[in-house]
């Protein structure tokens, strides 16, 4: 045995985080087992038929224009999966289609955001249905060479994405005249080396020219300067992979499966104090109270503390709060969080919410790019404060120096990574000031203590 | 010196982008390097910029800014926990520790054999599978429970003779 072989048996098999058939009616995970990635074996699901359907079944013109697809993209009501909940249509609409010149498109896989591991699953174990919807909305946006950005920890998922490119250009899916269309696309990888700033678009592309990941200054944003100054498109992962079912079954069943202004499935990464973790696929607008029980329920029993329910960035909530929720972006928004990634952090009654938010304030101090004082400075000064509070140093005015210095960070600064280590600190102290008021006053834990 | 193996692979990391775009090839070839040698010298950073055409300070504005590439020799296997708050949940920082305690190093350390660099790091994007561990940046190992954390340092020591 070598190393390799040694360490590839940790490696995981997506039996617990994915073939857990607790799926609700899934889109993009439906029918995988983790050796049924290849290209044959998606063509035998009904893949790349929604190219065809574009493209025409080989030879000739194109059966639908550029301006239909993205009318059906639109009438689906889909909304950018990566966090912003941006319709998806209008993003597309918004790229000079006559522009001489190159334009690019490019998938945002950098999934780094605590709490987030769907892309990732979708990219190891249905890597075609992401390069179908990247062609797909190619020819809608008139774009010749697309770049697929993936998170640089998850290499072996970078690896069987190239994998899957190569099985798509020898098949003739990519590459020039593809199906006899006329039309031309080229798709390639390239990957993250840690850092979680590059999953901001204008940070991603800045990492995609090779440089440090800075986000820049918007307007200009990417449609008219994006990847080398050039109009530039950037989704998520998991939009582009609902992009096949919504040209194969059309808009109307999109928004039908959801709410609607919230079609479709959704994938929710669920993590934290739950009995199976993993990632479910379930119609948004799904309660979350089922998404927990899908989930197999809180761990050990025990009752629902909080959950941060769009990553690690959204503001936490209360279990009352969430319970009565559905998992849609307008319900989340209207429970004053963001539905984000839909990465479902959840934790248990045994829970320090002063030790929780210590590791987040953590990791937006660590993981600031630097260029925006409030932010490089703010973080910095989070951190501390929480880390004394924690460590029982805290002083009675921490609270609210905590609050000043995440109001002076929010809307201050370039990209939204200030917003987001500043809304988890506001959230907690809104919602469990006691908690921090006793470890103030007495140096401790309300809760035993836990690593 | 960087092998020709490796000088292939930068070449099919060029061919990715635009000919006047060699820049955007510095990520993939800096990682190739680090995979041939372990990290990222000065030496090498030289080669890279003088392959890609690109100025030493962009390359090692690069190498400083990402997580990942090792600007100093670390052990044969270096190994990144995810402390991040799921993580934390389900045992994360209980890995670190055990660890810890087993190879007898703290975080950013290496063993005195030259074989473990252990590193505290941030989200690996994996947190259903925590606790998570990822080994020489390219194995991801899942679900490590103490009894796993021991296979798996037993089994590399064994491999390397060290048992």
């Amino acid at each position: 045995m070598n190393a390799e072989s040694l360490l590839a048996q940790f490696q995981a098999t997506g039996v617990q985080t994915c073939f857990h058939n607790r799926h609700i009616n899934p889109q993009i995970l439906a029918d995988l087992n983790g050796a049924n990635w290849r290209l044959k074996d998606y063509e035998a699901r009904g893949g790349y038929q929604a190219l065809r359907q574009v493209l025409g079944q080989g030879g000739g013109a194109p059966t639908m224009t550029p301006d239909q697809v993205i009318a059906v993209v639109k009438e689906s009501s889909l909304r950018g999966r990566g966090g912003a909940g941006f319709p998806t249509g209008l993003k597309w609409s918004f790229m000079p289609r006559q522009f001489p010149g190159p334009k690019y498109l490019v998938c945002n896989s950098d999934e780094g955001e605590p709490g987030t591991c769907k892309d990732r699953d979708i990219m190891e174990f249905n890597p075609h249905i992401v390069i179908e919807g990247m062609i797909i909305a190619a020819y809608a946006m008139g774009i010749a060479v697309g770049y697929n950005y993936i998170h640089g920890e998850i290499f072996h998922t970078y690896q069987r994405f190239e994998e899957a490119l190569e099985e798509a250009r020898a098949a003739g899916y990519l590459g020039d005249n593809i199906l006899g269309s006329g039309y031309n696309f080229q798709l390639h990888a390239a990957h993250g080396f840690g850092a979680y700033i590059c999953g901001e678009e204008t940070g991603l592309l800045e990492s995609l020219e090779g440089k440090k990941g800075q986000p820049r200054f918007k307007p200009p944003f990417p449609a008219s300067f994006g990847l080398y100054g050039k109009p530039t498109t950037i989704n998520n992962t998991e939009t582009f992979a609902a992009v096949p079912w919504i040209i194969r079954n059309g808009g109307p069943a999109y928004v039908a499966c959801g709410k609607p202004n919230n079609g479709g499935t959704k994938i929710y990464s669920v993590s934290g104090d739950v009995e199976m973790p993993g990632n479910y696929e379930v119609p948004m607008g799904t309660p979350f109270a089922k998404l927990l029980e899908l989930a197999g329920g809180v761990r050990k029993g025990r009752q629902l503390k909080a959950v941060i329910p769009g990553g690690s960035s959204s503001p936490v909530l209360p279990a009352d709060i969430i319970m009565d929720c559905t998992m849609d972006y307008d319900s989340i928004a209207k429970a004053g969080s963001m539905l984000g990634s839909g990465a479902v952090i959840v934790m248990d009654n045994s829970r320090c919410m002063v030790k929780s938010l210590q590791r987040l304030s953590y990791f937006y101090m660590h993981e600031s790019c630097g260029q925006c004082t409030p932010c490089r400075e703010g973080t910095g000064w989070l951190s501390r404060v929480v880390d004394r509070i924690e460590t029982g140093h805290g002083r009675p005015a921490d609270m609210e120096l905590l609050n000043s210095v995440a109001e002076n960070i929010q809307g201050r600064t370039i990209c939204a990574l200030g917003d987001a280590a500043a809304m988890p600190v506001r959230a907690m102290l809104k919602h469990f000031m006691p908690e921090f008021e006793y470890h103030v006053v007495h140096k401790t834990c309300m809760v035993p203590a836990y690593v | 010196m960087i092998s020709e193996k490796s000088k292939a692979a930068f070449a099919k990391e060029v061919a990715k982008y635009p000919a006047d775009q060699r820049q955007s090839a510095v990520m993939a070839c800096l990682r190739i390097v680090q995979q041939e040698q372990g990290w990222v010298s000065s030496e090498s950073e030289k080669f890279v910029a003088d392959y890609l055409g690109m100025a030493l300070m962009a390359v090692h504005e690069v190498t400083s800014f990402y997580n990942m590439y090792n600007q100093r020799p670390v052990g044969k296997y270096k190994l990144n926990v995810c402390t991040n708050l799921p993580c934390q949940l389900r045992n994360g920082a209980q890995a670190m520790a055990y660890l810890k305690n087993k190879l007898g190093i703290d975080n950013n350390q290496t063993t005195d054999d030259g074989l473990f660099t252990l590193q505290e790091c941030e989200c690996l994007g994996a947190c259903a599978d925590a606790p998570v561990m990822l080994v020489n940046d390219t194995n991801m190992c899942s679900f490590m429970s103490d009894d796993k954390l021991d296979q798996l340092v037993d089994g590399l020591c064994a491999l390397e003779g060290k048992a």
